[in-house]
């Protein structure tokens, strides 16, 4: 029952500074940051509790029953969800410390401790839901703090945008999870997990006639079509390939929320939404397939995209969604243990280079481009080895937690089939490219000489001890999580299912060699790019202008959503007001009126009142009853 | 306690108010209103306690005649339909009050007294179990809703009030045709229990269904007898639009669940198809038209449309998941979109302007004021954790047991209603305040606070806490469905799901293989 604490600290942090947010202002943290201690404590607790083979289950209440739909609210611990109740405490008790500097003096200080402590318990209640419905629910709700947080500086418009944007992308892909949901619900009358993972082999076999409803044959396997939308929510939360556009314009957020949303936690829970569902995904082979080469795509996609990219926080958003690619593909192809291991390296690795971005965007008051730093090497030193440390991790560099978990992952991708090993190859390629701009951003940001602004470049200074010592945690972290044996542990989860994490043999280190190399090289590519010869890049920028443009320009996505649906939309919306509603549909209302108006006009202009007309009247009907009467 | 007239107090007793309204003195006819409104609420208030969840029989029945011959009873009643319905009525009425306090300045007592003698007629049809009586009521409540509209509107009130009244009227007429066919052909009387329990031939069905369809549709609206909603919504002032779009529109849907449903299940049936696609048109459609508007009213007013089409969905799917659904999003829609119009209208105080390019970066001057359109906007576009996401969810289960492709379509009403509302939002609370209006933009006054907190605390307590509603539905939708002598319906997977009549007639919803090999 102590363990329902672990989110509920949180949620009173978030009442407490919410409602008293007028009164406590600037000593938010106060409430805020033992809150989170205190759940980061039982949260360790939890997980010692589940290593030693317990499962903690605590029902909270009934949300809502109508005929045989039943949903209860409550919070449940396993291996998978111990992890990530770790995971989520640690980085979000970092980032509150680090927001206590960050957003020093800021107006909406208490606002945005209140709506983190909220963001933290909505992802809480997400990891430990034991039914479809609560997962769904705390993931909109964490879609909703993410939107609340990227506006947080809410007169700047291009914050507001993307935090619209953000919401939007993100309900197009939740579209698809609840239609996901009521298909589950549907096919197994049920959404608690442990009752669908039961009956999971009973549907298997089963098949759908998708073009029914129109009179052709289309056989589709339902776990299939319950797979793929559920998946749908993933791809826009994870930022996967073709919903990925939210997450770059995300950065309009203050950086805390990068490193704790953006990157370490939020944007995970599609990978952990399919690992969850692992007896569900295994029964579809089609789906996995489709999840494994979405994964990939993305992977490779956000990768050539951070190569060109000159805002500081870009690259590291387009890094996060490559790597994110790289999880979803190894849950695609089975192996799940090793996506999360991946996930958590590479939160702790991620959230750690988002907070160096801060550190630097604070010391240059608010400058985020990188033609505009350089040489911060010397005056930002903690930050600098930080930041170096969670480069090398991000790049595969050995005996960094990113290495083993990257090898763990491009090992397992390998043993999983012909397909695994065409995205192993891939996976190994964008590990190099990887290397490439995470070393880029080092070498541009803190090397070489300073090209900040002379205004800002004298009082350049490390930041206070609230924000390097969460950087430093981290960047221990980063190196220490690669010794603990967490695939392992996780193991139990996936239990004999899809491809075993552990191949011993050449093939394994022919791949660890190989992902070592590409590392190294793309680290010495951007060191004989950006140190030795800094003329270089822009040279082969003109010379290769046509792919230069299009990583700069992000493959030209947004322009193309823009003119395919975001335009013709509105515009759509406006002709049919115009031309339907208004000209059309009214219009025949206020016709018929006006009908009745001159029908009315027309009657009374036979009651004139005047004896002559109505002589007239009698007259002309005389005549023309007289005429009809004798012609026929 | 069956025995305290708890009903007639209700009904009536707004009445007294609108009476003392003009014995005060023109000032105190506010405070009169406040009281009386309030003092109906807590009157209404024990029912949740004394409401007995496990039966489906109207309960703290009043029953004395009337007129003997033809015999009309003045007969009251109340189920788990009409249960959350008065109780929202009776909710919102004090705030309708108090957002008027200062907006209205001229004629204010027969303002306050038409405010009460509307609630009178709309709780009165809730609970008339008599359909003379019913009827009464029914059209008493155009008359206030009418001089609202026409006597404190905006500057195009004549033309809205006219082609309100008109068009409800044109439809009520059909009801009271209606209403007449049923009493001749239904054993002479106008027991609107024992009319349910009747039953009438295939013919007779289709016809009555078209006569009450005229009559509900117009007042719910449905697409495409919409359009006199935005003209109402946009010229009546602030209450005339949370009454409007609170608890007028409810009246539609509430004739569909209470006449429609358990006097013509055939015919309903019959209809069900062409019912569930005006539905699923209006849920797009409305969205579609509130991405064009300029006009936060008018916006609010095209998303009540695409709001009350997910109610109309819920009914015709005929279902528990679809009715309880339904009759939720009908309570969520009056709690959501009435804090929607009496923010526009706290707003309007201020700029003196409903256009958007007007109201804009709300969130630096008046923060409160964000935090809590904010909090409206997100249970309109149905966030969970808000009351409207459980209709919204419960509506569209039921619709996927009857058509999955269906639930795709109406499904799609939900991001657009993301859409909508974020751009909303985007441009009103976010950015930075047009310099023209700056100055007036002070933050909520502790009347205006007052008025909005208790629906922010409804918004959350139904999103979190709907079960206690909902166990008060469930005897009487389950009866209602029972009630329905046409083929069962699917009130539970899992698979071999749509029995085959309903089956047969939802061409449209998928097959899967076994039932396909069923066949």
């Amino acid at each position: 029952m102590i363990y329902a604490l672990i989110p509920f600290l949180p949620l009173f942090s978030f009442l407490i500074v919410g409602i008293g947010e007028q009164w406590i202002k600037d000593r938010a943290h106060l409430v805020a940051v033992p809150a989170m201690v205190g759940s980061f404590v039982l949260s360790l607790l939890a997980l010692h509790d589940v290593a030693t083979g317990q499962t903690v289950n605590v029902p909270l209440y009934t949300w809502l029953t109508s005929g045989n739909l039943d949903i209860h609210i409550g919070v449940s611990i396993d291996r998978l969800t111990a992890v990530m109740l770790i995971l989520v405490t640690t980085v979000s008790t970092l980032v509150h410390i680090y927001t206590i500097g960050y957003m020093h003096g800021e107006p909406g200080y208490a606002r945005f401790f209140a709506y983190i402590a909220l963001f933290t318990f909505s992802m809480l209640m997400l990891v430990m839901a034991d039914n479809l419905l609560q997962l769904f629910v705390f993931w909109e709700a964490v879609g909703l703090c993410s939107y609340l947080l990227i506006g947080h500086w809410y007169d700047r418009a291009s914050a507001c945008a993307a935090a619209t944007k953000a919401f939007l992308v993100n309900r197009v892909g939740d579209f698809g999870f609840i239609l996901g949901l009521f298909l589950v619900w549907y096919s197994f009358g049920s959404l608690d997990y442990a009752t669908v993972f039961a009956q999971a082999g009973t549907l298997a076999s089963k098949t759908t006639n998708l073009l029914g409803p129109i009179g052709g044959t289309w056989d589709v396997s339902v776990m299939t079509m319950i797979c793929l939308l559920l998946f749908t929510g993933a791809v826009g939360k994870s930022a996967q390939v073709p919903l990925h556009v939210w997450l770059p314009d995300a950065m309009e957020g203050p950086t805390p929320i990068s490193a704790l949303i953006h990157a370490a936690t939020m944007v995970t829970a599609g990978v952990f939404m399919v690992a969850r569902l692992a007896p569900l995904y295994n029964l579809s082979p089609t789906a996995m397939t489709v999840v494994a080469l979405v994964g990939a795509l993305t992977m490779m996609l956000g990768a050539t995209i951070a190569l060109t990219q000159t805002d500081i926080k870009r690259v590291v958003a387009y890094s996060t969604m490559s790597q994110l690619g790289y999880m979803v593909m190894a849950c695609g192809l089975g192996a799940y243990s090793a996506g999360m291991y991946h996930l958590l390296t590479h939160g702790a690795f991620k959230a750690l280079l988002f907070l160096g971005c801060g550190s630097v965007i604070i010391a240059l008051h608010h400058e985020q481009d990188m033609r505009h730093m350089g040489g911060l090497k010397d005056k930002l030193p903690v930050t600098y080895w930080t930041f170096l440390v969670g480069s090398l991790a991000l790049a595969g560099f050995p005996l960094t937690a990113g290495f083993f978990s990257k090898d763990d992952l491009l090992v397992s991708s390998w043993s999983a089939g012909p397909l695994g090993q065409v995205l192993t190859i891939c996976g190994l390629l964008t590990a190099g490219l990887t290397a490439f701009y995470s070393f880029r951003l080092v070498f541009v940001t803190f090397w070489g000489k300073s090209r900040v602004d002379p205004h800002h470049a004298s009082h350049v200074h490390e930041p206070s001890t609230t924000m390097t010592a969460p950087l430093m945690v981290l960047a221990v972290l980063s190196v220490v999580a690669g010794y603990l044996g967490i695939p392992a542990f996780l193991e139990p989860v996936f239990h004999g299912e899809g491809a075993a994490a552990h191949h011993e043999g050449s093939a394994a280190y022919s791949i660890m060699a190989l992902a070592t190399l590409m590392g190294l090289t793309g680290i010495g590519a951007a060191y004989y790019l950006y140190v030795l010869n800094p003329g270089l890049p822009d040279r082969l920028a003109q010379q290769w202008r046509a792919a230069y443009e299009l990583s700069l320009h992000k493959w030209y996505i947004d322009e193309a959503y823009d003119r395919s649906l975001v335009r013709p939309t509105l515009s759509a919306a406006q002709g049919l007001w115009k031309h339907v509603d208004v000209a059309i549909i009214d219009g025949a209302v206020n016709g018929v009126a006006r009908a009745i108006a001159w029908g009315g006009w027309f009657i009374r202009l036979t009651q004139s009142g005047q004896t002559q007309h109505y002589a007239l009247g009698m007259t002309l009907g005389a005549v023309v009853i007289l005429t009809v009467y004798l012609l026929l | 306690m069956t025995s305290f007239p708890w009903l007639t107090l209700i009904v009536f007793f707004p009445l007294i108010g609108a009476v003392l309204c003009f014995l005060v003195k023109a000032e105190s006819s506010r405070w009169v209103a406040l009281g009386f409104t309030i003092g109906t609420f807590l009157l209404s208030l024990p029912l949740w306690w004394l409401f007995d969840p496990s039966t489906a029989t109207m309960q703290f029945v009043e029953r004395a005649s009337w007129i003997s011959s033809p015999p009309v009873n003045y007969s009251l009643g109340m189920d788990g339909i009409s249960f959350p319905l008065v109780l929202m009525t009776t909710f919102l009425m004090p705030f309708c009050v108090t957002v008027s306090w200062t907006a209205i300045e001229k004629r204010v007592p027969l303002f306050m007294s038409m405010l009460l003698v509307m609630e009178t007629a709309m709780v009165g049809v809730f609970v008339a179990l008599d359909f003379v009586l019913f009827y009464v009521f029914w059209e008493a409540m155009l008359i206030p809703m009418y001089l609202l509209i026409g006597v404190w509107g905006g500057p195009n009130r004549l033309y809205a009030a006219i082609k309100f009244f008109l068009y409800t009227l044109a439809g009520s007429l059909l009801l009271l045709v209606a209403i007449l066919a049923l009493y001749f052909q239904g054993g002479h009387t106008f027991d609107i229990l024992e009319l349910s329990r009747g039953t009438y031939g295939a013919s007779l069905q289709m016809w009555l269904f078209l006569a009450f369809f005229a009559a509900f549709a117009v007042k719910v609206p449905m697409f495409p007898f919409h359009t006199w909603l935005p003209d109402a919504h946009v010229e009546a002032p602030t209450a005339g639009s949370v009454i409007l779009a609170s608890v007028l529109l409810k009246m539609g849907t509430y004739g569909f669940l209470r006449f429609t449903l358990p006097m013509l299940p055939d015919a309903t049936v019959t209809f069900t198809k062409p019912m569930i696609a005006l539905s699923i048109i209006a849920i797009i459609y409305g969205a579609y038209m509130a991405l064009a508007q300029t006009d936060i009213k008018k916006l609010i007013a095209y998303s009540s449309v695409s709001h009350m089409g997910f109610v109309t969905l819920g009914i015709f799917v005929l279902n528990i998941q679809g009715i309880e659904g339904a009759v939720m999003q009908m309570v969520n829609h009056g709690i959501t979109t009435g804090g929607l119009f009496l923010c526009v209208g706290i707003i309007y105080e201020r700029t003196h302007s409903r256009q958007i390019q007007d109201n804009t970066g709300l969130a630096g001057p008046m923060p409160r004021y964000a935090i809590f359109l904010m909090i409206f906007a997100l249970s309109s576009l149905g966030l969970p954790g808000t009351n409207s996401f459980v209709g919204e969810f419960l509506v569209l289960a039921g619709t996927f047991l009857w058509s999955q492709f269906a639930t795709a379509f109406a499904a799609l009403g939900v991001i657009l209603a993301a859409a909508y509302m974020l751009w909303l939002m985007q441009r009103v609370v976010f950015g930075t305040p047009a310099p023209a209006h700056r100055a007036h933009l002070l933050d909520l006054n502790a009347r205006e606070t007052a008025t909005l907190v208790p629906l922010i605390v409804l918004v959350f307590v139904l999103g979190i806490f709907p079960n206690p509603l909902l166990t008060r539905m469930h005897a009487s939708v389950t009866n209602l469905l029972n009630g329905q002598k046409a083929p069962a319906f699917a009130t539970t997977p899992p698979l071999p799901p749509l029995p085959k009549a309903a089956a047969a007639m939802a061409a449209i919803s998928p097959s899967s293989s076994e039932q396909a090999a069923a066949r």
